[in-house]
């Protein structure tokens, strides 16, 4: 592995750690950026997974948008990043 | 991602093991009967979860290889090389084995049979898989949406779903290329990558109403991204999903 390769997946493989907190499915939902304000799917996010869980970095600026941490017992979220979430109401 | 009347919170459920095929050397499909699987849609994903005698847990995201027909689903995995979930997956577990899973997840990397416009499929590897399920699901609806599949392998061998892909291709509406990366088949003079030439001679050209979806190792998909954009394709309308920079599913 060379460090040119990426490290990172999408937003898709966090919907799973993700269901367990929301209601509706967030890969489809449109999130802006409180770093650059670079607005996309959710889905496209560049996600790091070889952390204590799952860091979700914004592919205009790779600032970190979201965590979660899953712990035996609770799940930690920090929403830090986004300055907001938009999901469709159907 | 349609909302049900009554939402539970999606956790995990047991699934049981009812039948092992091999696809390649390394690939294995997985055909799980799961009692409490509310359905899904072609491209979702769900999270295998492995549980070690002394509690450690690990988990992975693999998309579903199947249309969802009423019974069962099926997964494939690519086994990873120093994996923690894989190996496992695609050597240890038996027809029998319980097995835990999460799902399903993803509402944005989806197919569904009734939205319009044609659909071009791109797949690196076993990038496949969702792809597959997506083709699968047309021709359970009897979809007349034009649909192409341009699948990357490295070889002949390293192909999934070899059979099933040929008979899908047979109809009218369904067109398969391989692109072979490092070794091709007799009489095939090709071997390199997806690039622009490719894409213009075998892809859809950009039209208002395609979608494109790509999934497959990181580095395929962005340079598949990139190139579609290149060529005059909406960003909005081309869907991808990594699977990782090892070239299986995580």
């Amino acid at each position: 592995m060379t460090a040119d390769v990426p490290t990172y997946l999408d937003g898709n493989a966090a919907a799973g750690a993700l269901s367990e907190v929301f209601a509706v499915d967030l890969t489809a939902a449109i999130g802006r950026c409180a770093g650059c304000g670079h607005t996309g799917v959710f889905a496209e996010v560049r996600l790091y997974t070889a952390a204590p869980g799952l860091v979700a970095r914004c592919p205009g600026c790779d600032d970190v948008l979201l965590r979660v941490v899953t712990t035996p017992s609770e799940t930690y979220l920090d929403l830090r990043g986004l300055t907001y979430l938009r999901v469709s109401n159907s | 991602m349609e909302r049900t009347a009554v939402r539970r919170r999606l956790t995990w459920q047991a699934g049981t093991v009812t039948e092992i095929r091999e696809e390649t050397a390394t690939a294995r499909t997985i055909v799980l009967d799961l009692p409490d699987w509310p359905g899904h849609l072609a491209g979702q994903h769900l999270d295998v979860r492995l549980t070690a005698p002394d509690g450690y847990r690990a988990s992975r995201s693999y998309s579903i290889a199947s249309a969802w027909t009423g019974s069962t689903i099926e997964l494939t995995v690519e086994q990873v090389p120093d994996g923690e979930v894989s190996p496992y997956l695609v050597d240890v577990l038996k027809v029998g084995d319980p097995l835990e899973v999460r799902g399903p997840v993803g509402g944005w990397f989806v197919w569904r049979p009734d939205s319009a416009g044609p659909i071009q499929l791109i797949g690196g590897g076993s990038g496949v898989v969702p792809l597959m399920a997506m083709l699968r699901e047309h021709a359970h609806a009897s979809s007349t949406a034009p649909a192409r599949l341009l699948y990357s392998v490295r070889r002949p061998t390293s192909v999934i779903y070899a059979a099933d892909l040929k008979k899908l291709a047979m109809s009218d509406d369904v067109d398969l290329t391989f692109v072979y990366t490092r070794e091709a088949p007799p009489g095939e003079p090709r071997v390199g990558r997806v690039d622009a030439e490719l894409l213009a001679a075998k892809a859809f050209a950009p039209t208002d109403d395609l979608t494109t979806y790509v999934c497959g190792p990181t580095p395929f998909v962005e340079a598949v991204a990139d190139l579609l954009v290149a060529a005059g394709h909406d960003p909005a309308r081309v869907r991808t999903e990594r699977f990782g920079p090892t070239g299986g599913p995580r």
